[in-house]
């Protein structure tokens, strides 16, 4: 019997109602869509994987050394100090290929990690860091032109946690630095250099850790179960966390074959030996089994999370003040009418503040100019004074030098008559008399004019250096 | 202004202007280096993963079939997923009313081969082409594929996002010509042209049996010409080849084997030892899955064996982005705000 089918105009099976009207059919012959796995996995090889892990332990716990060792290769030399002032994040890529799969590889390590004396702030760069990868990825999907098939995902994946192996329990540091990430990464704990714990010591170590764990709530990554395939292998790793691991790129040789060891003096601890430690199934774990839904999951749960929860900030709603759905479009157009208004009301304030401080300044300048003023006032009056003063003084000089002149012809007159009638009369005393206080006289008048004008120069040349920079001000 | 009050102003303007942010110091942009490997490590163990994972999640293909009633699309359907996916319409009897519209239909199929399951949606549309003035009917069609973007778009959208988003966006639109051996029809250059804007037009020559090899090829010929110098670009599109190896291969399709001529039946007949599809005549029996006689394994190779995840990608990647920019751009060009509207939003608490 065919199914009923809807034939309203214009109006498809919706998403829900398809599942119960659709039914099963069975095929007379080989159609040949059992190909499509493969179409999607070859268009996936043609585009590449991505991967990224995020390695945070101390300095010195073996970070650099694991890496290298789960990926055969040395990856990068440089060894970091004890004295970084603060926890820093250091990225690299990595284009690795192994028969026809490319993979974008990404190593980010924690630097200075657990180094500080005061450890307060020691995860937060690292919080910083993972959302700030999920903020670049929101912001590639909100995009309205955007690539998202091409765009390089930089998202973690997954975090490595170097637990010390100090045999005893999980650090304060471990503890609040896993509380804070288990919501944003996967995170798988391992101990790192456990060569140094003895097999009993560390089955110990282990429950301890892990109850640790469970009973401060820290979510770790749990590998996938439901996966009939994988599911039995996976349960049987789930109860080995945290992986114990020792890495090493140096080969030994042990037996008759080269292998990947650390030699002591006491013996040689082989990385890929399952009876020395746990890196086998790390790397079994972590790369052959469960890439892919470490890569899942981040995208589905972490991911998600995150862009719910910076949507819900930013104040999107699915559902209005009535409980009915909203649509994007409306909260976007109501926020961007808010932002608006906003950005209009800063501008008036700015404005405002502006227009403010401008009148301030002038009414400053304007006090300047009017004390500028009142200055030249007073020191053109004192110039004026001084003057009257100096005039009247060459006035009572002049007056004086007039008396002088008069008193003079009339001693010349005697002098002539006195001289006339007796002639011996001492000219010289005249002369001298008439010199030295006359030349005295015209000298002190020439000084005094001399003083005057140098006086009276140096005034104006004063008052015309106030009065051009008063000018100046003005303008 | 004399110089040192400029200055002074510029002091106070800095003072009102916050300091720009800092950026964060994380590093955001890491340096490639390339790596050789020593020894295997197991990273393409991912394509199994994939793999699984994809079987896991199974797959959605919605297929639409256009064109004037009486070309074969249900049998075509039929033949291609070798199962009764639509229900042929009888023609309409006299005393049924022909439908005014264009109408849509939606059914869903779900069919398992080798493990993979499918979601199989067949979209038909009856009543195109039938009526006497056809002038728009494609309108229904765009609309319809428009709103299943609209949806995706919704949902995409959300807040709290489902895991999986149903797909019910057209793939693939099949366009049926008719095999008249002189030219495309205005009706079929017009609803190409504008829908092979929004989705993937792949034209077919219907009932290809009423043509001889010669008139097929030359038929074909005139189609492709018309078809360029309409500036219609049927699927697989040009400009979106991926790399050589893609462009030469559909190349090799766009110039000789499209469109498909094809044959469809749903009925099996015995031919030399064999139970073939086909249709018996009494001049022959013509197999629809002979290369000889007609192209429909050619069809249902690129559809369903080498296309399918492409057709999907193109749709996704190419015309569902093209609807979205499309969307938000609208959206974001907002009327210039006038008086009225700064009052009201200042007086809203």
């Amino acid at each position: 019997q065919c199914p009923a089918s809807k034939s309203m105009g214009g109006k498809g099976c919706g998403g829900e109602q398809i599942e119960e009207s659709c039914r099963s059919l069975s095929l007379t012959g080989h159609v040949g869509f059992d190909s499509s796995p493969d179409q999607l996995v070859n268009k996936s090889i043609n585009q590449g994987f991505c991967f990224n892990i995020l390695c945070i332990g101390e300095t010195g716990i073996g970070k650099s050394t694991l890496i290298d060792t789960l990926f055969n290769t040395h990856f990068d030399d440089r060894v970091a100090n004890h004295f970084q002032p603060n926890v820093r994040l250091k990225a690299q890529t990595y284009d690795l290929h192994e028969s026809n799969v490319r993979l974008k590889l990404t190593i980010v390590n924690t630097v200075g990690f657990g180094d500080q004396i005061n450890k307060e702030d020691s995860y937060q760069p690292i919080v910083d860091y993972i959302d700030a990868q999920f903020e670049a990825y929101l912001q590639e999907e909100l995009k309205i032109k955007r690539s998202l098939y091409s765009y390089h995902d930089t998202r973690i994946h997954v975090c490595l946690y170097f637990i010390s192996p100090t045999g005893h329990s999980l650090k304060t540091l471990d503890l609040l630095t896993m509380k804070n990430l288990d919501s944003k990464v996967n995170i798988i704990p391992v101990i790192g250099k456990a060569d140094t714990i003895s097999k009993t010591e560390l089955q110990k170590f282990k429950i301890k850790l892990m109850s640790e764990l469970v009973s401060n709530g820290v979510q770790i990554y749990q590998f996938p179960t439901d996966d009939e395939t994988i599911s039995k292998i996976n349960a049987t790793m789930n109860g080995h966390l945290p992986f114990a691991v020792v890495g090493s790129l140096e080969e030994v040789k042990v037996g008759n074959k080269m292998v990947k060891a650390r030699q002591y003096p006491w013996g040689i601890v082989q990385v890929e030996n399952e009876h020395h430690c746990d890196f086998v199934k790390l790397r079994e774990m972590l790369i052959c089994t469960n890439m892919e839904d470490l890569r899942e999951q981040t995208h589905t749960r972490h991911y998600e999370l995150y862009r719910r929860c910076k949507l819900e900030e930013m104040g999107f709603r699915d559902t209005g003040p009535e409980n009915k759905p909203v649509s994007v479009q409306e909260t976007y157009e109501a926020k961007r009418h808010e932002f608006f208004g906003e950005l209009q009301r800063k501008e008036e304030e700015m404005r405002q503040t502006f227009v403010q401080r401008v009148k301030e300044k002038e009414a400053i300048l304007k006090e300047a100019e009017r004390d500028l003023q009142a200055k030249f006032e007073h020191l053109k009056r004192l110039h004026q004074e001084e003057r009257m003063k100096l005039e009247e003084k060459r006035k009572l000089l002049e007056d004086e030098m007039i008396v002088f002149s008069k008193r003079k012809a009339a001693t010349e007159l005697l002098q002539a008559q006195a001289f006339a009638s007796t002639p011996t009369v001492s000219l010289k005393k005249d002369k001298d008399r008439k010199k030295d206080p006359g030349f005295r006289l015209e000298i002190l008048c020439f000084d005094v004019k001399n003083q005057e004008t140098d006086q009276e120069q140096r005034e104006r040349e004063k008052l015309e250096r106030e009065r051009f920079t008063h000018r100046e001000f003005q303008k | 202004m004399s110089k040192a009050s400029k200055a002074e102003t510029d002091a106070a303007m800095s003072d009102l202007v916050p300091e720009p942010r800092q950026k964060p110091v994380v590093p955001m942009k890491p340096v490639s280096i390339n790596s050789n490997l020593l020894g295997y490590i197991g990273i393409d163990t991912i394509i199994e993963q994939m793999r699984k994972k994809t079987m896991k999640t199974g797959f959605d293909f919605n297929i639409m079939v256009v064109g004037q009633s009486g070309l074969g699309k249900s049998t075509l359907v039929n033949t291609l997923f070798k199962s009764q996916v639509s229900r042929k319409s009888s023609g309409w009897n006299r005393e049924e009313k022909i439908p005014k519209t264009v109408e849509i239909k939606a059914i869903g199929h779900v069919i398992e081969e080798g493990g993979v399951k499918m979601k199989l949606t067949v979209i038909d549309t009856p009543g195109f082409g039938d009526q006497i003035n056809n002038e728009n009917c494609w309108e229904p069609i765009e609309k319809y594929i428009n709103e299943q973007y609209e949806k995706f778009l919704k949902e995409e959208v959300n807040i709290a996002r489902k895991k999986r988003i149903p797909d019910t966006r057209v793939h693939c639109c099949l366009y049926f010509i008719s095999p008249t051996g002189h030219s495309l029809r205005p009706l079929d250059l017009e609803f190409m042209k504008h829908l092979s804007k929004v989705v993937n037009i792949i034209p077919v020559i219907a009932k290809a049996d009423t043509m001889t090899l010669e008139e097929k090829i030359e038929f074909k010929q005139r189609v492709r010409k018309e078809l360029e110098v309409n500036g219609i670009e049927f699927y697989p599109q040009k400009e979106f080849d991926e790399d050589l190896e893609d462009k030469t291969e559909n190349d090799k399709i766009r110039q000789e084997s499209m469109p498909f001529a094809v044959v469809g039946s749903d009925k099996e007949y015995q031919v030399n030892g064999k139970r073939v599809l086909g249709r018996k005549t009494p001049w022959g029996i013509i197999e629809v899955e002979n290369l000889n006689h007609c192209e429909f394994a050619l069809l249902r190779d690129f559809v369903i064996r080498t296309h399918l995840q492409d057709l999907k990608e193109v749709t996704h990647n190419i015309h569902y982005e093209t609807y979205r920019a499309k969307r938000l751009n609208d959206n974001g060009g907002l009327p210039p705000m006038t008086v009225e509207t700064e009052e009201n939003h200042e007086s809203n608490p």
